[in-house]
């Protein structure tokens, strides 16, 4: 007679158990569905920023080192990359010309592209500061590039401080900009 | 002599050194693609690695050297085979776990059905 008892009570801990394993897979599923997956995290933030040198589209030559203590806007960007290196790149001409004397410096690094439609860009938007060709893939590779634009602010210390990925805008990069400012060192 | 071995050496040491570039590439994760090696995307971006990674091995740098290079610029995310330590053991043991458990599912399954029905008086 004590039979009966058991087995219902072992078959709905076993109901329960795959109830519950159900639940977990399907909860996992639901959070990597969610997520962006190229939202990643960079290892780079908060580490020093990696130095490089390259050929500038107006033939003078451009290296990190010449800039120690001055805080760079490196921006990673193409021609192809339709809207969002389009809707950035105003921004970026605008953030040059409010803090080119102020020891801020904005780097343009074409990446994955061709010479010719990278000139077109530059001087449909009047970019006005330095840009040059990633040719080897090198830099955007050192900065860990996932794809464009990407862009990396780095301190007077020459640590990167933030990442963005996606258009830059100035609402979004002056306000990381000036308290750099603020922080006074050497410019 | 010396000519023949070095001209034989040559051919060889480049095929080690691409099969050794094709290793380490095919363990990295493509930046630009969904769910493709280094090694098998037909990206820029792949092709330039694969480019830095063969010049890492010429240089002298070893495997661990260069994989180590690509999570310190990309992170843990980069490598195909999720590393085998802490928590993350549970991504390697999770399908065995599941396959065990499917296992007993079907075997208490097929026990029960198989049993001689109990006839009572």
């Amino acid at each position: 007679m004590a039979v009966a008892p058991v087995i219902v009570h072992r078959r709905a801990w076993s109901w329960a158990l795959l109830a519950v394993g159900a639940l977990a897979v399907v909860g996992l599923l639901t959070f990597g569905l969610r997520r962006d997956p190229r939202a990643i995290p960079s290892p780079l933030v908060g580490r020093p920023a990696p130095s490089f040198a390259m050929t500038l589209f107006d033939g003078s030559h451009f290296s990190t080192a010449a800039y120690r203590g001055k805080i760079l806007v490196v921006n990673f960007w193409a021609s192809w990359c339709y809207p969002a290196c389009y809707i950035e790149a105003p921004h970026l001409q605008r953030i040059w010309q409010r803090y080119q004397d102020s020891g801020v410096v904005v780097i343009g690094v074409n990446v994955q592209d061709r010479e010719a439609p990278a000139r077109a860009f530059i001087s449909r938007f009047g970019l006005t500061f330095p840009n040059g060709m990633d040719a080897t893939g090198r830099i955007s590779i050192d900065y860990g590039l996932y794809g464009v634009p990407e862009t990396f602010l780095i301190d007077r210390q020459g640590r990167i401080v933030y990442k963005h990925i996606g258009a830059a805008t100035e609402e979004i990069f002056v306000p990381r900009i000036e308290p750099l400012l603020k922080s006074g060192g050497q410019q | 002599m010396w000519f023949l071995v070095a001209a034989a050496a040559g051919p060889l040491a480049a095929q080690d050194l691409d099969a050794q570039a094709q290793a380490i590439a095919s363990r990295l994760r493509c930046p630009v693609c969904q769910n493709e090696s280094v090694a098998d995307s037909p990206s820029e971006l792949s092709a330039q690695m694969r480019a830095l990674i063969r010049a890492k091995l010429q240089a002298g740098e070893s495997s661990d050297q260069i994989i180590a290079y690509f999570v310190a610029k990309y992170g843990e995310w980069i490598l195909l085979e999720p590393p085998r330590r802490g928590i993350l053991w549970l991504v390697w043991l999770a399908p065995v776990i599941a396959l065990g458990t499917g296992f007993a599912v079907a075997m208490r399954f097929l026990r029960r059905v198989s049993r001689p029905a109990r006839s009572y008086p």
